[in-house]
């Protein structure tokens, strides 16, 4: 057995002691890629589920039930898509740059993959928020694009998702490519506070936050409980894209493994 | 030296550098990221002359006069300390009233006068039904009203 296949062993197998694991331990076994990969399987569904319950409640309730607003008439109704994604695609970079950080610091190989397979889907929302930002801004505004702060550093938060992406396909061995990319994640996490902060710190044209921890929400209740939804249906769907995506990635790189091997076996019989 | 203390050094190198760009970046920012200046920056001076750049604020009720080719506007932009008079001939986006928020860019004549060359909405985070603004404007009008859910305070005057 090689060095590399035997760190492939899941952890409860290693002393038997599973009795005694605390829950913690418990949970630290599924850092293993052999061990991570069916449970990821299994979640997978219901997320998928969660995703459409609440893009459906979200869009009922955005699209049928939410009244017209005062001042943007029905031309408002593109918040349900924009900040659900713009909330997804800083959130995700913060999750990125947080694996990034413990694949850093404790060298544990998930931790890499799982940056990995949630770049595409943090870019994505990144580049839905733009996209709908345009929409929106050239009827209310009367331009599709201005350079102000918060339309800015949402861009640089687009290529920081392209970015990081090119950077970690560049790069042969995953491994040094898993490290490279987490570096960049991490200087690339300043950019966070920026954009959520921009409207406060700098006179834009974006306006200020509907919905913040320090104050009430701005919004009539039933238009921010359909934004909340759709925002929801974007958590799950992500977290169900990124699962299936972390899945293949541990797939490709674990492939010489025993346990993939095996995998592959049992299921060319079926 | 060891090729990882190498490594080492340029990692930390490359963060001081990177440490570097952030503090110059946000310095630079820190004057230049204002996307307009207030009609009180302009009163004070702290406007740049003979050059382009974008004045906001609230389109001052009744200030609005259209002139006979129904393209050709002037209005007065204010933050409640100093009013600017802007002169634009252009196509105004939906949103433009009198009591909104507005960022025009152009530049400013040796008459005082801000001449744009664009025109742009800037609204509030305010959502609600047409029937709750008008609850709240009044509410507003007879003293009682809330400051974040004021309806004609497009969040011009929060910042300074």
């Amino acid at each position: 057995m090689t060095a590399h296949e035997r760190r492939t062993i899941p952890f409860e197998g290693k002393n038997g002691n599973n009795a005694r694991m605390t829950s913690f331990t418990h949970l630290y076994k599924f850092s293993a890629p052999a061990a991570f990969y069916p449970l990821a399987g299994r979640l997978i569904p219901w997320f998928w589920g969660l995703a459409a319950l609440f893009g459906a409640i979200g869009l009922w309730l955005g699209l049928a039930v939410a009244p017209t607003d005062f001042q943007q008439g029905e031309g408002y109704r593109i918040i349900f898509v924009h900040v659900g994604a713009s909330w997804m695609s800083m959130f995700l970079y913060l999750i990125m740059a947080f694996w990034s950080a413990i694949g850093l610091a404790f060298n544990t190989r998930l931790s890499g993959m799982m940056a990995a397979a949630l770049a595409p889907t943090g870019a994505l929302f990144a580049f839905i928020s733009l996209w709908t930002g345009a929409l929106w801004g050239k009827p209310m505004w009367g331009t599709w694009w201005v350079w102000d702060a918060r339309l800015t550093s949402e861009l640089i938060l687009l290529f920081l998702y392209i970015g990081f992406i090119a950077l970690t396909r560049a790069i042969d061995d995953p491994r040094r490519a898993d490290r490279a990319g987490a570096v960049l994640a991490l200087v690339g996490v300043v950019n966070i506070p920026i954009i959520y902060f921009s409207v406060t710190w700098w006179n834009t044209l974006h306006q200020g936050a509907s919905v913040s921890l320090t104050k009430s929400p701005s919004m009539a209740a039933v238009m921010l409980w359909g934004m909340l939804f759709c925002a929801l249906a974007m958590w799950m769907y992500a977290i169900a894209v990124s699962l299936i995506r972390v899945r293949g990635i541990i797939l490709e790189r674990e492939r010489h493994a025993n346990w993939v091997k095996a995998l592959l076996l049992d299921r060319a019989k079926h | 030296m060891k090729a990882r203390h190498q490594r080492l050094l340029l990692v930390l190198a490359a963060l001081a550098a990177l440490g570097l760009i952030v503090a110059l970046v946000f310095s630079a920012l820190k004057e230049n990221v204002a996307f307009f200046h207030s009609p009180a920056d302009i009163a004070a001076g702290k406007a740049p002359e003979n050059k382009l750049f974008r004045v906001g604020g609230l389109v001052e009720a009744g200030s609005l006069e259209r002139q006979e080719d129904g393209v050709t506007v002037r209005f007065v932009v204010t933050d409640n300390i100093a009013r600017v008079p802007v002169h634009y001939k252009g196509i105004l986006p939906n949103l433009f009233s009198e009591g909104k928020g507005v960022v025009a860019q152009g530049r400013l004549a040796e008459d005082g006068v801000f001449v744009a060359q664009k025109v742009l909405a800037k609204h509030d985070e305010n959502y609600m039904p047409p029937e709750a603004a008008q609850a709240l404007q009044a509410a507003h009008e007879a003293g009682i009203g809330n400051r974040t859910m004021n309806p004609s305070d497009p969040g011009f005057l929060e910042k300074k």
